[in-house]
């Protein structure tokens, strides 16, 4: 009988982690795949986007350029003050380095893509629409027409709350 | 002379590993929201040849203005930001019921007139509203005609659609 009584209880077995490699790798593969490294470095404005429903989302990244305007972040503005400003790549600019910004990023790209160019204006919700039609009629003088307003995806009445 | 085992590698520091390069990129992700409002710009004017007005007749436009504290005005009566979807629909679906609205849907232009201190949000609203009411028409019209959503019908369904509503959206300068 005493042949049985050998197998005693010895505590709760370890939990095997051998599967935490396969757990920990598919959330690394996630992240890897959603992962968009930014090629314009760093952010200088503060840039919250109003909201609105009927958007399309755009398909090809590398035929979009972009354009920040918003408030300076702290670090700068002793600098550059609070009003808004337009932010090109990874510099401030004025509103007359729109143009030569698009076409600059235009002449980069394969002759049959040029005319797929897309400029996004990444503008904060409560900047005035002074600098957005300054940018505007820059964009319409070089003749880069494709204009997208990014925003956020939600109801516009959530742009009017405090 | 007992064989000896094959040693396995210990894979225990694997998920280390992999969980040092997961942090990395947990950290240099931004989700970013690619969505926007898509705006095709009128081209620039012309220097060689004289600009002129077209001529719309005043009850085909639908005239939105907005002033610097972002009140709205439409149609010289004080308006919210809800209506303004309403009230395109109304106006682009007229067809000439009333004496002082839109002929047809073909004639009907919107025109949006802001000041330069508009807030932006105020301005992108406003068009999301207007956008909201085509895209509204274009839909109860496909699915009358084509009986299918907007989104589901060929290019050239699409394009019968377009021109039977067309998006005529007129925004004018603000005064400097």
């Amino acid at each position: 009988m005493g042949k049985f009584s050998k197998k005693k209880d010895s505590g709760t077995p370890a939990i095997s982690t051998a599967s935490l490699p396969d757990i920990v790798f598919m959330l690394l593969f996630f992240f890897m795949v959603a992962t968009v490294m930014r090629e314009n470095g760093e952010k200088k404005v503060t840039v919250r986007m109003p909201s609105a429903d009927q958007v399309k989302k755009i398909e090809k990244k590398s035929l979009v350029s972009y354009i920040y305007v918003g408030k300076p972040i702290k670090k700068y503005q002793a600098k550059f003050g609070k009003e808004p400003r337009i932010q090109l790549g990874d510099a401030f600019a004025n509103v007359t380095d729109v143009g030569p910004f698009v076409l600059k990023e235009k002449a980069a790209k394969r002759e049959e893509e040029k005319p797929l160019m897309i400029t996004s204006i990444k503008a904060d919700a409560d900047v005035g629409m002074g600098i957005i039609t300054d940018i505007k009629e820059e964009l319409r003088k070089v003749n880069a027409l494709k204009v997208n307003y990014s925003t956020k995806k939600g109801g516009v009445t959530t742009n009017f709350n405090k | 002379m007992a064989k000896r085992k094959l040693q396995e590698i210990n894979a225990g520091s694997m998920a280390d590993i992999a969980f040092l390069l997961l942090i990395f990129f947990l950290v240099t992700t931004t989700m970013e929201s690619n969505y926007g409002i898509r705006r095709k710009l009128p081209p620039p004017p012309d220097p060689n040849t004289k600009q002129e007005d077209p001529v719309v007749k005043k009850k085909n436009v639908l005239e939105i203005v907005i002033n610097g504290n972002d009140q709205m005005m439409i149609e010289e009566e004080p308006a919210d930001v809800k209506d303004v979807k309403k009230i395109a629909i109304e106006f682009i679906t007229n067809n000439g019921k009333d004496p002082k609205s839109s002929d047809n849907p073909q004639k009907a232009v919107i025109s949006i007139k802001h000041t330069r201190e508009t807030s932006y949000k105020m301005y992108i609203s406003v068009y999301n509203e207007l956008i909201a009411a085509y895209n509204d028409i274009r839909n109860r019209y496909a699915k009358q005609k084509y009986g299918k959503p907007f989104d589901k019908l060929t290019e050239e369904e699409q394009k019968v659609v377009k021109d039977a509503f067309p998006q005529k959206i007129a925004e004018s300068l603000p005064k400097k």
